[in-house]
């Protein structure tokens, strides 16, 4: 095999050579030298510049033909509709501009092809086209740009105070979402506090409690360790560094338990955590918070037509209001399976490429339904420790019995 | 110690002073231009294996195998982590080390000392110096290629804390900090380099070469250096922060990370103050690519439309307006980083405030063909291509510029083509055009025509195939640096169009090879070249056709014109070079 691709490679290279060797020697034949052109040659490279323009033109429609219904659907939210407005009206604009300067670009290369004995016309400028080219675009991209940022300026102004809060969490690679609870008010998180089940680093009270007691664990372990270690070992030092770490922890920890007894946290007890899929009901505006937990994440949902990069250490924000329900989509796509969908959209690992999670867009009775159907943070934190309760006295009756 | 004696001194160079060591522009320049072809190579080679994957995923490729081994592509299918990888070296070559380095090194050092008529640069030595500080990345970044934990993988643009964290992913281990060493030797030549450009075209132009008769190429070459001076430093900051924050447990670029089971302890620092840092440089770096690229075909159109450039004058004013209006449009490769909105709005105004001057170029060279009298040389039709990619790309930019649009655009495929096509497709074809149009000056032989006619059209026909398609892709929602888009069904139409655009990419690749056949065979078996083969009145056509050290034999020659009297009425033949004095009551320039 690769013998062949080397012999077939040797070949074709002397086969250029011959080719080369031809053309170089029919041109001298032809009395042809560098400097003299061929009027016949060089007449028909102009005119392929026509047949390329036609044929790019060509592959443009056939594109747009072709392809042309397998872009987005309708933008399902308020803004989305802006945006695509905006977004067809540059398109007019810039389909034209494209039009015309390659007809010119294609029509004067394929016309003013060089005949002999005779000169180009010698035009250096044109003050008066100059300026009309130059205030032309000026006065249009003003207008491109005033209708485009005061679509802008209404996206991205504040969310409506009734908005429902939702918070999108990125990680490698998943998607987790957290409804605000009773009080619409998402409850503070840092991520000291993540760990065990406390995925997104929630604050309450017992996560306080939780953490500290188990780093404190923790740095008992550790110095238990470190008295048995080897004096001045690599090992030592090892568990020195890891010690100090804990303890820087165990010290913001215990920031936290302060501030929380000065001014406590804004509850997260009633924050409700879903994963793969959440719901949210037409017509409402929702105002998203996006954090991410490791490196930076972009969550899209082209169908809304958003997007907002998720930045560890900082809280982005961006609201919209949903105006068509996963339902009536699936009837106006006409495909059964249609989903509303948030994916990542900024390169964030090996799994970049499969990172996303189902929206569902649905009436406000669903909505409800859905939501008072998901547990409370609190429940899922009982529920877990409940669980490790019981895996921990079964192991122990195992141990019994043996 | 004038220079004749300079000169007669250096005339037995040995192999090394005069191949290897060498202080001369012109074999610096050819020291460029081959590094670079030898990076753009495997560039090239790596955009294809990526794109196996892409119309085939998840299949077995037994070159898949071939190039990257067992650990990187077992039985043949390519590892998402390798995937990423490629796509990033990718980028980071063609953008750097081709269209970069390989692009202005090679021209600006044929052209500032030739066209300007001078001896040489201003400094032989750091000219010689850039050339190495290039080498020396190049070979880093090529070693990197080959690390346990793979090459930097986070994209070309290494946003932290991806980049920073090699817990993230391999690609952010040994790979990456070879990545940024590479980067700074890169920048450091840059500087090297830019400066003495600078300093040449400011102070050794010959008698008679006033600012206003210079030739485009130089006015190009003078605002890109002047750009990379600005910006380079920037850069470079923001590489050794990132290096800082991966070696030495610093917290510029990170804050508040959770990862591989871990709360990091670093924090405080921004991400986005790394990307702010980024795109300072970023930007202008687009235009670093872009200008030359205008430069050169500016010359070649107007050369071979035997037509005066249209609108010189308007021609610096855009080429001075863009380089002042890139250094305050970057944030608009941050609209969705949650920036204030009123900075965004700021931002998209100033990005299209730079369509102005654009638009304004691509008129203007559009009327320089009207009423010409055009001899299709193969430079001249990389030319004419590089005028339509160059319009097809800008003009998706003002989409892009607009905040509101790219809200829903931004890392989509969309960009992929905007950005190929307004600035991969266009230098590239002005570089082809460059070397096709100078190659009689740089080797004093002419490459072979018809080859040249064949490598232009399946690379431009196989350019278009490849990007334009995209657009589409990105109109759809699909976003860039994707593995595979097969866990999507919605994408699922797609599948025959990657196809396609895969099929382009091994017909545009493999069109290289006529292009490195007909330049080396050329080389050495090429027709010998006359002194000006193309008619033109720039001052390195009245060079020898063999090189020698300090560029004319006797006086350096005096320039009397600009360089655009092309079919200039009354003259007997169609050009009239720039060291022909002027006749009396003659004007000269744009009148
Ligand atoms: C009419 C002029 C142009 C405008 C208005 C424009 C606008 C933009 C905008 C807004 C983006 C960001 C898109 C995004 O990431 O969502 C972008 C990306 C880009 N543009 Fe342009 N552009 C123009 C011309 C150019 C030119 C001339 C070049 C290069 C020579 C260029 C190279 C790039 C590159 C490399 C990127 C993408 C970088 C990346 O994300 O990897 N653009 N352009
Ligand atoms: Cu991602
Ligand atoms: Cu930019």
């Amino acid at each position: 095999m690769n013998f062949l691709i080397i012999l077939l490679s040797v070949l074709g290279l002397i086969a250029l050579i011959q080719l080369v060797r031809v053309f170089e020697i029919t041109g001298k034949l032809r009395g042809n030298n560098q400097d003299d052109i061929d009027f016949q040659e060089n007449k028909l490279r102009a005119k392929l510049w026509l047949l390329f323009g036609i044929a790019y033109f060509g592959f443009f429609i056939w594109l747009a033909w072709e392809y042309g219904d397998d872009l987005l659907p309708v933008a399902a939210s308020e803004h989305g509709a802006v945006i695509d407005n905006v977004l067809n009206f540059n398109w007019v604009i810039l389909i034209i501009a494209f039009v015309l300067t390659h007809v010119l670009l294609f029509y004067f290369a394929s016309k003013y092809y060089w005949k002999p004995n005779h000169k180009a016309d010698f035009i250096t400028h044109s003050t008066k086209l100059e300026l009309i080219w130059t205030t032309f675009p000026a006065i249009v991209l003003a207008v491109i740009v005033i209708y485009g940022l005061s679509a802008w300026n209404d996206i991205t102004d504040d969310a409506p105070e009734d908005s429902i809060n939702i918070e999108l969490y990125s990680k490698q690679f998943a998607w987790v979402a957290r409804y605000a609870g009773e009080d619409n008010k998402l409850g503070e998180a840092n991520y000291n506090f993540i760990g065990g089940s406390n995925q997104l680093g929630l604050i309450t009270p017992e996560t306080i409690q939780e953490r500290k007691s188990s780093l404190e664990d923790e740095v008992i372990n550790i110095e238990a360790n470190l008295a048995n270690a080897p004096e001045g070992g690599a090992k030592e030092e090892e568990l020195q560094e890891n010690l100090d770490k804990k303890k820087r922890q165990l010290a913001k920890i215990k920031t936290y338990e302060r501030q929380n007894e000065v001014d406590p946290f804004v509850n997260a007890d009633d924050d409700k955590i879903v994963n793969m899929e959440f719901h949210i009901p037409v017509d409402q505006p929702v105002n998203f918070q996006f954090r991410s937990q490791d490196v930076i994440h972009s969550a899209y949902m082209p169908h809304f037509r958003a997007q907002m990069n998720c930045v560890p250490g900082a809280k982005t924000r961006f609201h919209f209001t949903p105006t068509i329900t996963t339902e009536e989509m699936r009837e106006k796509t006409g495909n059964d399976e249609f989903n509303y969908l948030l994916y990542c959209n900024k390169i964030c690992g090996a799994a970049h490429y499969n990172m996303q999670m189902t929206i569902v867009v649905e009436s406000q009775e669903d909505y409800e339904k859905w939501l008072s159907e998901q547990s409370t943070f609190t429940s899922v934190e009982t529920a877990q420790s409940r669980e490790e309760e019981k895996e921990v006295s079964e192991e122990e009756v195992l141990a019994e019995k043996n | 110690m004038s220079t004749q004696a300079h000169a007669a001194e250096h005339h037995k160079e040995s192999f090394v002073s005069k191949y290897i060591f060498s202080h001369d522009h012109k074999m610096i320049a050819k020291q460029f231009l081959i590094t670079g072809m030898v990076m753009a190579t495997i560039g090239m080679a790596m955009s294809l294996l990526f794109r196996l994957q892409l119309a085939w995923p998840g299949e077995s490729f037994s070159v898949l195998n071939f190039f990257l081994g067992d650990k990187w592509a077992p039985d043949g299918v390519l590892d998402p982590n390798m995937y990423l990888a490629l796509g990033t070296i990718h980028g980071t070559i063609m953008v750097f080390f081709l269209l970069t380095a390989g692009l202005s090194g090679t021209f600006a050092n044929l052209l500032i000392p030739l066209q300007i008529g001078a001896r040489d640069m201003a400094s032989g030595f750091m000219n010689m110096l850039s050339y190495w500080g290039f080498f020396i990345s190049s070979v880093i970044m090529v070693i990197s290629l080959f690390v346990e934990s793979g090459p930097a993988s986070a994209g070309w643009t290494v946003y932290p804390p991806l980049s920073a964290l090699p817990q993230a992913m391999p690609g952010s281990g040994l790979g990456m900090t070879l990545w940024l060493v590479s980067m700074v030797f890169f920048i450091a030549s840059q500087l090297i380099g830019g400066l003495n450009y600078i300093v040449t075209v400011i102070n050794l132009r010959t008698k008679g070469m006033k600012m206003t008769r210079l030739p485009l190429t130089i006015w190009a070459i003078l605002v890109t250096a002047i750009l990379g001076l600005l910006s380079f430093p920037v850069l470079f900051s923001a590489a050794l922060l990132l290096l800082f924050d991966r070696s030495f447990g610093t917290a510029f670029y990170l804050s508040d990370i959770y990862i591989a089971g871990e709360a990091l302890t670093q924090t405080g620092g921004s991400p986005i103050l790394y990307q702010h840092l980024f795109w300072f440089l970023g930007h202008p770096e687009v235009y670093i690519i872009l200008l030359p690229a205008l430069g050169l075909t500016s010359e070649v159109i107007s050369t071979n439309a035997r037509k005066p450039i249209f609108g010189y004058r308007a021609m610096v004013g855009s080429i001075l307006a863009i380089g002042f209006l890139s250094f305050i449009v970057w944030g608009h490769h941050m609209f969705v980083t949650g920036m204030d909105p009123f900075i965004g709005a700021v931002f998209t105004f100033t990005t299209l405030l730079i369509a102005i001057p654009s638009a304004v170029k691509a008129f203007n060279y559009i009327t320089t063909l009207w009423k010409g009298n055009i001899r299709f040389t193969p430079a001249m039709m990389f030319s004419i291509g590089m005028v339509s990619t160059f319009i097809s790309g800008g003009l998706t930019g003002i989409i892009l510029a607009d905040s509101a649009l790219d809200i829903n655009l931004h890392d989509t495929y969309f960009v992929v083509a905007h950005f190929h096509i307004v600035m991969g497709l266009s230098a590239v074809l002005a570089m082809f055009a460059g070397v096709y149009h100078w190659f009689p000056k740089m080797y004093g032989r002419m490459m072979n025509m018809k080859l040249g006619y064949a490598h232009f059209w399946l690379t431009f026909i196989s350019g278009y195939g490849v990007f334009f398609p995209m657009h589409f892709f990105g109109l759809a929602g699909v976003p860039r640096r994707y593995y595979t888009n097969s866990e999507f069904p919605m994408f699922d139409v797609f599948i025959d169009l990657n196809i396609l655009v895969t099929v382009f990419a091994i017909i545009g690749g493999f069109a290289q090879l006529l292009f490195f056949f007909n330049f080396f065979y050329s080389m050495v078996r090429g027709p010998k070249a006359s002194q000006n083969p193309w008619k033109s009145n720039t001052l390195e056509w009245t060079t020898p056709v063999e090189h020698i050290h300090g560029n004319w034999p006797g006086k350096l020659p005096e320039v009397h014109r600009w360089a655009y009297d092309y079919s200039k009425p009354g003259k007997e033949d169609d050009f009239v070079p720039q060291t022909v004095p002027l006749e009396e009551g003659e004007k000269d320039g744009e009148h």
